[in-house]
């Protein structure tokens, strides 16, 4: 009898840890690569994005006016999509035509999977050129040289801050270097009487208002860190930059305590909403990306601040102007049912200028073509000018593609959240054992991959 | 169907003995037939649902399958990288500490809550109700109310020991305090355990509470030698079960590492704070989520699940192996 229960024992064990992972698995349909052309009769698209709200609005304007330039082709938009459901949706083959991701993080797993197809032959069929787009944004869309995505739109990271706190304390200019940001953001801070903070100067926290890619990265490009060598492996414990990141970002956490800082933390509003800390001047300053400028002035567009290219490491004043650019992606999925009309709205949103600049005056997202970042449409704002400017800057940077996606991301991530909470005594001894990590975890993305 | 016994003896009898072999053998081929009918929606349930899951686990643990194009063989590499992949050391320490601090505290708080509903003459079942109630919560929803109550910034337990002059902790914000809370959402939703607790102390037999008075025991020692060892099966169940659910322990703290993260917010946007803070509330099942399905790496998460077999398929069969000294069965007492 017992040997009998350990048996049903063992089976209900097996179907709740195995049918989790092996009863999704699933290969899908092949999708036709030469559809009909999109002029050849009535055609219905969908479309998925990560846009939801006032950015999804606008984005159906923006296909709205494909669907008035092509009047047999109607368009589905569908927003509020992450990667998870774009996987889900190839997996189980019911894939979108056209589908877009908020980070390029993912183009490695895409493209060696195969699960985003090859735009090299439409591009060349079409004569898209890539001189079209800027050279971070090319980098970003490919993974060893098949380019399965197109920019849509790209972000750029600065720095917002507070005008009226700046001028309270004394301050009158935004910090150029670090050092200048770690002392303005001490001037900046306000204590309760009991001792907890008020306002917060500048939260360097590895987990606070992050999101994909994770702050981290951006942070890194103000310190001048790299990430591989030539040969592809991981660097982080011999490049100095990011010895210097993490010390710094722990010396402020430190400076703040962190349990006080924690609980700051926990009051704040949702970064994504009218209640974050910076719109309600809970915060004098913040390094965000260039979608903000929109947020503010939807949201709170009473708020006293100005935006400038993020501090930078004090060793590398050249570095100044530049920063970590990222940007939305757009491809079309495997299973895509009508290849040749996917590929025209693909087209229509990622070259035309027109578009572009709509798309870009309404959600203040940078233009991702050469000629949409020179078009007179462009709507001038003295908030949103730093981003362009960063968008330019040759030095300006983005990450690396893998084959493991943003999983290496993720562990610099988790060693930073450890690091500033104190949990790594031997900070060099960390980032040798992270960069090991970082090698065996790409290694194994590797083994196997490619495309079918 | 409606013949009787005796007449079906008498007409197979009739028979030469090769027919009556044969007819013999039909009946019990139609015997089989009937029985497989009845079983059929339970095989074909099993087959798909465990049988398939179970081999393609197993034969997807020596490939890399990345979700979305065809497997390839890779033999031990994904159980080779298991030594270099530093989550799966959190997951596990996480999980085990479930495994330790939650089950004995669910159990011994479900059986608490019943033996004292049990003594309760008047208004029973009103306590039933609101010890059962929160049971039937939805898990995020109740996880959401809990990452709000416990909000350490202006959540109203701290806010009411503030008012005392007590500085509450950081609860899900901090890396001590996350899994006790977890565990204290779990305590608050203990109701199934608590009714099957119930129902097993009320079905003791009251003549040995009877016998046991007579020979002078005290509420105590009747609890000691009459209640627990009649019960025993029901405890050993309760553990199991509760073991089998700390394995798989997902929904609670993925949605609480999310929202207490903030992470929550643009649809659009993926959470990279895995277990937040710290890596506190990673557990086993959200690691292997995280790789199958987030990080194309279905290959690994199959040998992971192979792996959360074998450790779940040990744990119960010790636990089972050791009940033999302590549960009896069929209301026997030692």
């Amino acid at each position: 009898m017992r040997r009998i229960t350990v048996v049903v024992l063992a089976g209900a064990l097996l179907a709740g840890a195995l049918a989790l992972v092996a009863g999704c698995g699933g290969s899908t349909p092949a999708s036709s690569t030469t559809g009909p052309a999109a002029s050849a009769g009535p055609v219905h698209l969908t479309i998925w994005v990560g846009w939801s709200a006032r950015e999804l609005g606008i984005f159906k304007d923006v296909v709205a006016g494909y669907e008035k330039a092509h009047p047999n082709v109607t368009v589905a938009v569908r927003g509020s999509v992450n990667d998870d459901q774009i996987i889900a949706a190839i997996r189980g083959g019911n894939a979108p035509d056209v589908v877009s991701s908020f980070t390029s993080s993912n183009v490695g797993a895409f493209t060696t999977s195969g699960a985003w197809l090859d735009l090299g032959p439409s591009m060349e069929k079409s004569g898209v050129q890539t001189s079209l787009f800027t050279p971070a944004t090319m980098y970003y869309t490919q993974y060893k040289d098949t380019r399965t995505a197109l920019p849509l739109l790209a972000d750029t990271f600065g720095l917002y801050y507070n005008k009226a706190m700046f001028a309270k304390a004394g301050i009158t200019g935004p910090p150029k270097t670090i050092s200048e940001l770690v002392a303005d953001a001490k001037k900046l801070t306000v204590r309760n009487p009991d001792g907890s903070l008020k306002v917060v100067g500048f939260d360097p926290f590895s987990g606070f208002y992050d999101g994909t890619p994770p702050m981290i990265v951006t942070y890194a490009h103000f310190f001048g860190a790299k990430y591989t060598d030539a040969q592809g492996h991981s660097i982080l414990s011999q490049d100095p930059g990011w010895a210097a990141l993490f010390t710094w970002q722990k010396d402020l956490v430190d400076w703040y305590g962190y349990d006080d800082l924690v609980r700051w933390q926990a009051a704040q509003g949702d970064q994504f909403s009218s209640s974050n800390s910076f719109e309600v001047g809970k915060m004098a300053m913040m390094i965000d990306g260039e979608w903000r400028v929109a947020f503010i002035a939807a949201e709170h567009p009473e708020l006293p601040y100005g935006t400038a290219p993020g501090p930078v490491i004090d060793t590398q004043p050249g570095l100044y102007g530049s920063g970590y650019v990222n940007g939305t992606i757009i491809g079309i999925p495997k299973g895509a049912k009508n290849m040749a009309a996917s590929w025209d709205l693909l087209r229509y949103l990622t070259t035309d200028t027109h578009a572009l600049v709509e798309f870009s005056n309404g959600i203040r997202n940078v233009p991702s073509t050469q000629e949409a970042l020179k078009s007179p449409e462009l709507k001038p704002d003295a908030n949103f000018a730093p981003f362009l400017s960063i968008f330019g800057n040759p030095q300006s940077t983005t990450t690396p593609i893998t084959a493991a996606g943003a999983a290496y991301q993720t562990l610099i991530q988790d060693f930073a959240v450890k690091y500033e909470a104190g949990k790594i005594p031997d900070l060099h001894a960390g980032l040798v054992e992270l960069d090991k990590q970082i090698d065996a975890q790409l290694a194994q993305a590797e083994l196997g991959a490619g495309a079918p | 169907m409606s013949a009787t016994p005796a007449t079906r003896t008498t007409f197979v009898g009739a028979l030469p003995a090769a027919d009556r072999r044969r007819a013999k053998a039909r009946a019990a081929w139609r015997r089989r037939g009937v029985v497989a009918a009845f079983l059929s929606p339970w095989l074909v349930g099993v087959t798909v649902f465990f049988g398939y899951p179970l081999v393609m686990s197993v034969y997807l643990s020596f490939t890399h399958f990345d979700n979305l194009s065809a497997p390839r063989w890779i033999g031990l590499a994904n159980y080779r990288y298991m030594f270099h992949d530093p989550m799966i050391g959190v997951a596990v320490r996480n999980s085990l500490w479930l495994m330790a601090f939650a089950v004995p505290l669910y159990v011994l708080s479900a059986f608490g809550i019943a033996v004292l509903v049990a003594r309760v003459k008047t208004g029973s079942g009103f306590f039933r109700t609101v010890f059962y109630l929160p049971a039937l919560a939805p898990p995020v929803a109740a996880t959401l109310g809990f990452v709000y109550i416990l909000n350490p910034a202006n959540g109203p337990i701290n806010v009411i020991l503030a008012h005392l002059g007590i500085q509450g902790p950081l609860w899900f914000q901090s890396p001590e305090w996350s899994k006790p809370s977890l565990v204290l959402l779990g305590i608050w939703g203990i109701g199934n355990l608590f009714i099957i607790f119930l129902a097993a102390v009320l079905d003791v037999p009251k003549h040995l509470y009877e016998s046991a008075e007579l020979d002078g025991t005290n509420a105590l020692q009747r609890l000691r030698y009459v209640t627990l060892p009649t019960i025993s099966p029901v405890i050993l169940f309760s553990i199991v079960i509760s073991i089998i659910a700390a394995m798989q322990y997902f929904t609670q703290a993925y949605v609480a590492a999310n929202i207490a993260s903030g992470q929550a917010s643009q649809a659009g946007d993926i959470t990279v704070n895995l277990g937040f803070p710290q890596g506190s509330t990673l557990f086993y099942p959200i690691l292997l989520y995280n790789d199958g399905f987030r990080a194309f790496a279905m290959g690994y998460a199959s040998a992971m699940a192979v792996l959360l077999f074998i450790a779940a398929f040990a744990v119960t069969a010790i636990i089972l192996v050791n009940s033999r000294r302590w549960v009896h069965y069929g209301g026997a007492v030692r």
